[in-house]
């Protein structure tokens, strides 16, 4: 019975982990982005997500929309917000020449901080701060190596990886996405080469809006969440892209995993009341030891 | 030129701080017991401003301090009831303590990276908080046997001379050379230690002075609640609260961070006819002042006396 019940865990692990690793590498993915290539943490990531949980969720309880109809209104409301974050906070705080320019990164921190909250108290006086779980567009168990796992969460990681695998081509096959990636590397060079920089910031943010909306969207799919998710999501998305290294959306990818199985591990052999813990301290001893991160450029 | 600017300031400071020690006299015991949490949480504030607009550190953990100072003076109460001066004084203690450990990582990593290791700090804190219920209270909160007094005018008293003491001894150490060295060391570290200054040194002392104050605000506020929770005390919110106190007052200014306090905790008040919503419209007007005013309240007062 011993050895039935250790392997029945350790596979267990290895699919909830897996899809729970998937989302998390989804979810960081834009914020790696844009940090690559406008140098802007956002802070209002968390609130971006749970925006587009809450529309989709709404949208199936009180406009009575099908599980389709609820997670487009929801991809759409993720990234018409994330839109919005860019032109009415981060992209006039680039432009002013009130802040001097080696104080605008504390500028762009405080008030997309600031932008966060507001978003979180908004959905909470809408909608009260209950969790929140969207309907799943697949539904029902199947097995996957003898574990029992809903249908859902397969669902999850295919399309996570679909994501991932569509904006790998977008950066690295197409001319835009080329430009994208220069733009990461040396901003003046692009400028240089008559390539406008604010359409790239634009393009840019419009990826990261789609990959919020679609990440949240899943995420509320999933494990469902509530107004108080807001800060542990930046949180977890800020820590995977400090721990992958800041600006490497690779280094992302796998801290990503390395931080979704650590968080599945503790909650199944320890307890899930100590679930954050082991990866906080794993971010503190990289953080000490090499802290551009595991693939960081700086 | 820029003495006498100084000395002005401390002139209006002084006499607002005198004219405020005479408002029991007019006003009601809730008034003043809303200043008493506005001026402890204007001390936070200058601490944070001291760290961040001075030592250029982005510190998204002010409540890894505070939380440190306020749970250890609470437990301490809780478990053994010794003199109040006593809690208040480990309470302080500790703080510093936390503050040495805050300030070890902040002399390897810096900006967005140092910013992530505070926030983590006040995550791991309130993991804590949240797993030892037993001595901490959990998430339920951690109620103490005693008070300095329950007496309204005399709390507002102490919060009030707490407050202007501490605003003094930050606001001239802001303006000493040793502020200067640590602007300096905040803008460009390496030019600053090329001109000699131990830029070590310096920082470690801003941290523990920052930490000092918060540690010691958060032990007598405990004492002043009669209570301390992970929502009072330690939750991300709380900070962010502190840092827009901060940021409206007017960075690096010190000051400022009271004013930002009084007005976070007044616009609150002043919409609670509104209800839950009030709290969305403090954070928009934050923000509206971050956007359009960079430099803060401070920053509008001083200007316009300047052009005037």
């Amino acid at each position: 019975m011993g050895t039935c019940c250790v392997s029945v865990v350790f596979w267990q692990i290895l699919v909830d982990g897996f899809a729970i690793s998937s989302l998390y590498a989804l979810g960081a993915m834009g914020f790696a982005l844009i940090f690559g290539v406008s140098g802007v943490l956002n802070l209002s990531h968390g609130a971006l997500m749970v925006a587009a949980v809450v529309a989709a969720w709404a949208a199936g309880n009180d406009l009575h929309a099908g599980p389709y109809t609820g997670a487009m209104i929801g991809v759409a409301v993720g990234f018409a917000t994330t839109l919005l974050t860019y032109f009415i906070i981060v992209s006039p705080l680039q432009r002013t020449r009130k802040i001097r320019e080696d104080e605008k990164e504390i500028f762009i921190l405080t008030a997309t901080l600031l932008w966060g909250i507001m978003i979180q108290e908004l959905i909470g006086y809408l909608y009260t701060n209950n969790a929140k779980t969207v309907a799943p567009i697949v539904e029902g168990v199947m097995s996957i190596v003898g574990v029992r796992t809903p249908k859902n969460e397969l669902f999850t990681a295919v399309v996570c990886w679909l994501v991932i695998g569509g904006l790998w081509l977008l950066v690295n096959r197409t001319r835009a996405g080329k430009a994208v990636l220069a733009a990461s590397m040396n901003p003046r060079g692009v400028t240089l080469l008559g390539i406008e920089l604010s359409q790239i910031y634009i393009a840019v943010w419009a990826i990261y809006g789609l990959l919020v909306g679609v990440a949240g969207v899943l995420l509320g799919m999933f494990l469902g969440v509530s107004s108080y998710s807001v800060g542990p999501l930046t949180a977890s998305a800020f820590s995977i892209v400090v721990l992958g290294g800041l600006g490497s959306v690779s280094g992302a990818l796998i801290a990503a995993y390395v931080v979704g199985y650590l968080e599945t591990i503790t909650a199944y052999l320890i307890s899930p009341a100590y679930r954050t813990i082991p990866a906080l301290l794993l971010l503190i001893v990289v953080m000490y030891i090499r802290p551009r991160g595991l693939l960081g450029r700086r | 030129m820029r003495f006498s600017s100084n000395t002005r300031i401390l002139l209006i400071a002084m006499t607002v701080v005198v004219l405020a020690s005479f408002l029991p006299l007019g006003v009601s015991g809730y008034i003043l017991g809303l200043l008493t949490v506005a001026f402890y949480f204007g001390v936070f504030a200058m601490a944070w401003d001291l760290l961040f607009g001075f030592a250029g550190e982005v510190n998204f953990g002010p409540t890894f301090l505070i939380g440190t100072g306020a749970y250890t003076a609470g437990i301490l109460d809780n478990l053994y009831q010794p003199p109040i001066w006593l809690c208040v004084a480990a309470g302080t203690f500790a703080a510093v303590a936390g503050g040495v450990v805050l300030a070890l990582p902040a002399l390897r990593v810096r900006g967005p990276y140092f910013g992530l290791t505070t926030l983590v700090a006040v995550l791991m804190l309130q993991n804590y908080v949240v797993v030892d219920a037993s001595l901490t209270g959990g998430e339920i909160g951690l109620t103490v046997p005693d008070v300095i007094t329950i007496s309204d005018t005399k709390n507002y008293e102490i919060a009030l001379w707490f407050m202007a003491i501490s605003a003094a001894i930050l606001f001239s150490l802001s303006r000493s050379p040793v502020g200067l060295i640590l602007q300096a060391s905040g803008q460009d570290a390496v030019q600053a230690g090329a001109l000699g200054f131990n830029v070590t040194k310096h920082k470690l002392t801003a941290f523990i002075i920052s930490a000092f104050f918060s540690g010691f605000a958060g032990a007598l506020l405990v004492f002043y609640l009669g209570s301390a929770s992970v929502g009072t005390f330690v939750d991300i919110t709380v900070g962010v609260q502190i840092i827009i106190a901060a940021v409206l007052g007017g960075r690096r200014t010190i000051l400022g961070a009271v004013l930002g306090a009084v007005f976070i905790i007044a616009m609150s008040e002043a919409l609670r006819p509104i209800g839950d919503l009030a709290n969305f419209v403090v954070f928009a007007m934050a923000l509206v002042v971050v956007l359009i005013f960079p430099g803060g309240f401070f920053g509008l007062l001083t200007r316009s006396r300047e052009g005037g």
